[in-house]
């Protein structure tokens, strides 16, 4: 189980170092504080929206969960600066990481 | 410590050609020894080749190509600060003593991987540079209540001063109303707010003091430097309207050379994104925060060509691995009154600032004469 995998099949699970807790993101295989084994954890979780912009008609935004985890996911609906959003939907296209928000 | 001097410099015209990386590596190189017949290259110690271009072993290539066996021969890749890494690595090199003399070589293909970084899979599928520019632009903004037309002016003053650089890439002048109508790209960003990339080549040949002294009457000598990398990630800069690794890289630059941002009589800044700009003036301490846009205007209106006199990264084009080289090269011309209509009166100190990858890493160089 890795995290690439796991996003492949359209799961999110975030990863953690096993000996320090840390969140390493992007996900590696060790972490870069303590070089412990990173391991993934399923848990339910929000994050805020930092900033966004629009190209055509698909706005994006830069989301940031748990105070760590920062990413740049496609949004539906106008998004706005600090607006509480989950990740509902991701996975791997064409080799890169995609996310939604709502 | 030994002073270590810009001996020798050579350079091609910035284009959209298809040309062979080799082939415009050499072109530059040739220049260079053309612009300086003193130079024997039987004393050349190192060639680094500055690049991003997935061909291999491009330096030992160069040397062939170019007549030169030297000692040590190497590419360097740092995406679009390569240059300037390329310069502090023969810097060090002839500072410890390996290397009396040492050839940079910068060049990149208009189609160069470099533009993209694969890795960074926090940006998700917005791994372009108009996304992490478009999310520059928009914070840069909102934090200073800066307008799209005050942004849209660093395009028009660059695209200006790159018309009286025969090299540039772009030779046109725009109005405002040009920029905030050209191709939408996102909400923040227009066509003409951005760099492009194109084909093109730079040199610089850096010599010890007692070699540079033999080599040239007019020696620029590198007097500071400073780096700082943050992060690779886009995501993990902490700020969004500053460039933080500038900051950094700066306050080291200036402090080894003894100078502080007012000193500083022209500097090229590295102006991908109209908005990064403003951001550098105000990281490299050149105006308070917020009013980066103000310096501009000033600039603009007083036809200053001290900031970015050869038109910049969107006037002059962006040969990723060769533009840091190219920055460098026209402070050189600037600090030897050898820029022609460029020309910013009485230059006795310049700056070349040069990032990579939304600033996550930055590259700052004082040259005196």
């Amino acid at each position: 189980m890795s995290f690439e995998s796991e996003l492949a099949q359209g799961s999110f699970y975030i990863p953690e170092c096993n000996i320090c807790k840390k969140i390493v993101w992007p996900p590696a295989e060790f972490c870069n504080r303590c070089f412990g084994r990173v391991l993934l954890k399923k848990e339910c979780f929000e994050g805020k929206i930092i900033e966004f912009s629009r190209q055509n008609e698909e706005y994006f935004c830069l989301v940031e969960f748990n105070n760590t985890i920062r990413v740049m996911a496609k949004i539906s609906k106008i998004p706005q600066i600090g607006q509480i959003v989950k990740i509902s939907k991701c996975g791997i296209s064409n080799g890169d990481y995609f996310f939604y928000v709502s | 410590m030994t002073k270590v001097g810009i001996v020798a410099y050579g350079i091609t015209p910035f284009t959209r050609e298809d040309q062979k990386i080799e082939a415009v590596l050499l072109k530059s190189t040739k220049t260079l020894f053309e612009n300086n017949p003193k130079i024997n290259r039987n004393t050349i110690d190192a060639v680094l080749v500055s690049t991003n271009n997935n061909s291999k072993y491009l330096s030992p290539i160069l040397s062939e190509m170019a007549g030169i066996q030297p000692k040590i021969a190497h590419s360097i890749e740092s995406l679009c600060n390569s240059g300037t890494n390329s310069i502090v690595s023969a810097y060090s090199y002839i500072v410890s003593g390996l290397a009396d003399m040492v050839l940079i070589s910068g060049a990149e293909r208009y189609d160069s991987p470099g533009q993209i970084l694969e890795w960074d899979n926090s940006r998700g599928e917005f791994k372009h540079p108009i996304f992490w520019a478009s999310i520059f632009t928009k914070s840069y903004k909102r934090e200073y209540s800066i307008s799209d037309e005050q942004l849209a002016l660093v395009s028009v003053k660059n695209h200006k001063q790159a018309k009286e650089n025969p090299n540039a890439l772009s030779n046109k002048t725009f109005t405002i109303h040009d920029v905030m109508n050209s191709k939408k790209i996102t909400d923040d960003l227009r066509l003409l707010d951005c760099s492009r990339p194109c084909t093109g080549s730079a040199s610089i040949l850096l010599a010890s003091e007692e070699i540079a002294k033999k080599t040239t009457d007019n020696p620029v000598w590198i007097t500071g430097i400073g780096q700082k990398t943050t992060s690779a990630s886009f995501t993990k800069n902490i700020s969004f309207s500053t460039m933080e690794s500038t900051k950094s890289s700066a306050h080291a630059a200036l402090k080894m050379a003894k100078h502080n941002t007012k000193n500083i009589d022209v500097a090229e800044v590295h102006d991908a994104f109209s908005v990064c700009e403003p951001m550098a003036l105000e990281s490299l301490g050149f105006s308070d925060l917020g009013n980066g846009t103000s310096m501009i205007k000033e600039l603009y209106e007083t036809n200053n060509f001290k900031i970015n006199p050869r038109g910049g990264l969107i006037g002059s084009g962006h040969p990723l691995g060769a533009t840091g080289i190219a920055q460098t090269i026209e402070i050189t011309q600037q600090l030897q009154s050898n820029a022609g209509k460029r020309q910013v009166d009485n230059a006795k100190v310049g700056l070349v600032h040069n990032i990579s990858a939304a600033a996550t890493s930055s590259t700052v160089l004082v040259l005196e004469k």
